[in-house]
């Protein structure tokens, strides 16, 4: 005996509209006038763009239906095409909670093949792909004495927190403690001190990095911040939950200085996908093995040698039954010597050798 | 078949004492299938020819991946948006079948669009030509085709066995697809008499010859393949077909009410037409003459060279304009498509003519002829050898 799940009306909608369409999808014909409208893939629009610096700009995006919204200080993953090929990446979402539509706000970075079109050429009315939003980076349930120390991008979770903080119009005591180059590299700097005009309970203290001068134009120091100064910015610190975001010798630090109370201290880490720093061989995870493959040898015949149980095919990068999805790290082309990958894309394991470390899904 | 008839071929190296003088890897002795004492072999390359053609085609293949980018992306959307749009105005003109020229038309638009979806998207998304997009929608491992032969089995019998084992007799299922006797290399009996039949049936009936091929029976009756292997495949084509037929036959023609005969004529229509298309297009693409078969032993270490210049001696082009390259799914450039698998098939119009100007320099035939032309020439080759050889 078997039970069958009772379908709810829209599924066996969808279940009948789809003996029309098999064997594709309704939605691969709905998408033909709207590609958002997708119960597969959640997409979304791009609606709006909004210049915050010279490299970074905010880009406003209209999900589909099927987005469930999100809490301030998570991230989302968003996949655009990059001469035609799809990329993913997360961003944190820097507007309010709820807010319309989503805010992400992007800082190019140099030869960031994603982070330079976001920011340089992605013109309104684009279709992008887009995961639910994700992340534990989320203000506490209770009201509670805030710290943000953030770094550069690492701004922008927090403004998400900010704004919908201010939304409400109950902003506890909050203390912003933010880095950046300089002041025409900082972002959301103007909205920044409009807020803390507005808001007793939010204080502001900006550090220009790139600076020579010793104060800056609101009075406080520049250079780089040693998380020992917090003793003097902040005197209680200790008493606030801090949030941190930014690059991970600030997340390091951090971690040092609230070792005493880890439980009050969270993190926001974006680390860059990794890179092969070149060469032949290294060390590839295929699933739980770890498997050393030599300079030269493929993916296919290290882990077969390894006993891994391997998809293959023609063995020679023709039939594609043999690729997997890539974690992490890189492969290189053993035919032409190329080093690529991308998290997620599939590789051919029979024409991939190592370059570095890297790991793999096993079927 | 496919007997060299004036074709350049590398030194028939029966003679074991040539082989100084023409130091041709016993792997790479292209012996045509065809016993024609005037097949006197008219090129010989050198292995370093031969691995130098090899590099030349590489470099096409190295300089077509590196311009590979956003125009491609947008050529498959845009021919997947037009085929699925003509489906949509095919299925609804369909609707209005009663009128003969409603009829016609929808019938013509939803033939098209099968022939599209199996040819220039299906065949070619299923290669892995699209999967560098990394678009989950487009890409090999999830395709799924209006077909009753099941992607993954497809995937198996097609981009490997065939791709890999171009032309070889005993190797490449194509060669007959295990009902048809193709080469002089198949040892004829009198159930080859019915050669041009069994043809003509394959033709009307290619989608179902393209799934059982996948079964490959042979290999159970000589104890090479399981059962029960057999048995999930059957199992896996009746859940294809079924959903196929069902949407084709029965969703479809209920949903006209009253007019359910036309729709359900029209939808069996463009089955056939599709099936007719694909098989004739197929054929011509490895079985005219000048097409050349190859044998199990000439695989032993063949080199990347070898491998190249196998896929070209065995395939054949057809001519035509875009338009007809389009609903051949670009199998009209079948060389280029049996050299290159996995590059993007809007690309092989624009590598073919280098590839050709190098089979002039290298001396090897480069086939090519009109649909109808070589379309004949499989047909003769059928009928010849539904005799057995040596009988005109």
């Amino acid at each position: 005996m078997f039970r069958v799940a009772p379908l709810r009306p829209g599924r066996r909608l969808l279940a009948a509209a789809t003996a029309m369409t098999t064997p594709l999808l309704p939605e691969d014909f709905l998408g033909l006038v709207d590609p958002l409208w997708s119960t597969t893939q959640l997409r979304g629009r791009v609606v709006s763009r909004r210049r915050e610096t010279d490299r970074a700009v905010s880009v406003t995006i209209r999900p589909g239906a099927a987005w469930n919204g999100h809490r301030a200080g998570q991230y989302v993953r968003v996949g655009i095409d990059v001469d035609g090929v799809r990329y993913w990446r997360s961003y944190s979402l820097s507007c309010a909670q709820d807010a319309e539509h989503l805010t992400i706000t992007v800082q190019a970075v140099p030869d960031g093949v994603v982070s330079q079109k976001l920011v340089r050429d992605l013109p309104i009315g684009t279709v992008v792909q887009l995961e639910q939003a994700a992340g534990d980076f989320v203000l506490p349930d209770a009201p509670a004495p805030l710290l943000m120390v953030t770094a550069g991008s690492g701004i922008t979770p927090v403004m998400g927190m900010l704004r919908t903080l201010d939304a409400t119009g109950a902003v506890p005591d909050v203390v912003v403690v933010h880095s950046a180059p300089s002041a025409t590299d900082s972002i959301f700097a103007a909205e920044l001190e409009a807020m803390a005009g507005r808001r007793d309970g939010l204080r502001v203290i900006t550090r220009h990095t790139a600076e020579r001068s010793s104060r800056n134009e609101n009075g406080h120091r520049d250079g780089r911040l040693d998380l020992a100064e917090l003793d003097d910015l902040v005197p209680d610190w200790r008493e606030r939950e801090a949030y941190v975001c930014g690059p991970s010798e600030l997340l390091d630090a951090a971690r040092e200085h609230w070792s005493q109370a880890p439980e009050q201290l969270h993190v926001e880490r974006f680390t860059a996908p990794v890179r092969s720093v070149g060469g032949s061989g290294g060390r590839v995870e295929y699933g739980e093995k770890a498997v050393d493959v030599e300079p030269g040898t493929s993916l296919l015949e290290a882990g077969e040698a390894a006993g891994v149980l391997m998809p293959s095919g023609c063995r020679m990068g023709i039939c594609f039954g043999c690729v997997l999805p890539l974690r992490d790290g890189q492969v290189r082309d053993l035919r032409t010597g190329d080093v690529h990958g991308e998290p997620g894309h599939l590789v051919q394991t029979c024409i991939s050798g190592a370059s570095g470390t890297a790991r793999l899904d096993t079927p | 078949m496919t007997a060299t008839l004036d074709r350049p071929v590398t030194e028939n190296a029966t003679v074991t004492d040539d082989v100084d003088r023409h130091p041709v890897r016993p792997s790479l002795q292209l012996v045509p299938s065809s016993r024609r004492s005037d097949v006197e072999a008219t090129t010989s390359l050198t292995p370093e020819q031969i691995e130098e053609l090899g590099r030349r085609l590489d470099a096409i293949r190295d300089r077509v991946l590196a311009e590979r980018g956003e125009s491609d992306a947008a050529y498959i959307r845009k021919v997947i948006s037009s085929q699925r749009a003509l489906e949509i105005g095919g299925r609804a003109l369909l609707f209005a079948g009663v009128l003969p020229p409603a009829w016609i038309a929808g019938t013509a638009m939803l033939s098209i669009a099968k022939i599209m979806e199996n040819m220039e998207i299906g065949h070619n998304v299923m290669h892995g030509q699209w999967d560098w997009m990394r678009d989950p929608k487009i890409h090999s491992s999830t395709w799924e085709w209006d077909n009753v032969s099941s992607s993954a089995e497809w995937k198996n019998s097609h981009n490997y066995m065939h791709h890999t084992y171009t032309n070889v007799v005993g190797k490449d299922r194509d060669v007959g697809y295990g009902i048809l006797r193709l080469s002089e290399e198949q040892k004829w009996n009198p159930y080859y008499l019915g050669n041009p039949v069994y043809n003509f049936l394959l033709s009307l009936f290619f989608q179902w010859g393209v799934a059982l091929h996948d079964l490959e029976v042979e290999k159970v009756v000589a104890g090479e393949k399981p059962l029960s292997r057999v048995w999930e495949q059957v199992k896996s084509i009746g859940r294809k077909a079924a959903k196929q037929f069902t949407k084709d036959y029965l969703v479809f023609p209920a949903l006209a009410g009253p007019f359910f005969l036309p729709v359900l004529a029209g939808n069996l229509t463009a089955n056939l037409v599709r099936n007719v298309w694909t098989h004739a297009v197929i054929f011509c693409g490895h079985f005219p003459t000048g097409a050349v078969q190859f044998s199990e032993e000439q695989l032993e270490g063949e080199t990347r060279g070898q491998w190249y210049v196998r896929q070209m001696l065995g395939s054949a082009n057809l001519d035509g304009g875009p338009l007809f390259h389009l609903m051949t799914g670009q199998l009209s450039f079948q060389i280029e498509h049996h050299l290159f698998p996995d590059l993007p098939s809007n690309r092989y119009s624009e590598v073919a003519p280098e590839v050709r100007e190098l089979c002039r320099e290298y001396g090897l035939e480069y086939t090519t002829g009109s649909l109808g032309k070589q379309y004949l020439q499989v047909l003769r080759t059928i009928n010849r050898l539904a005799l057995p050889n040596g009988t005109r």
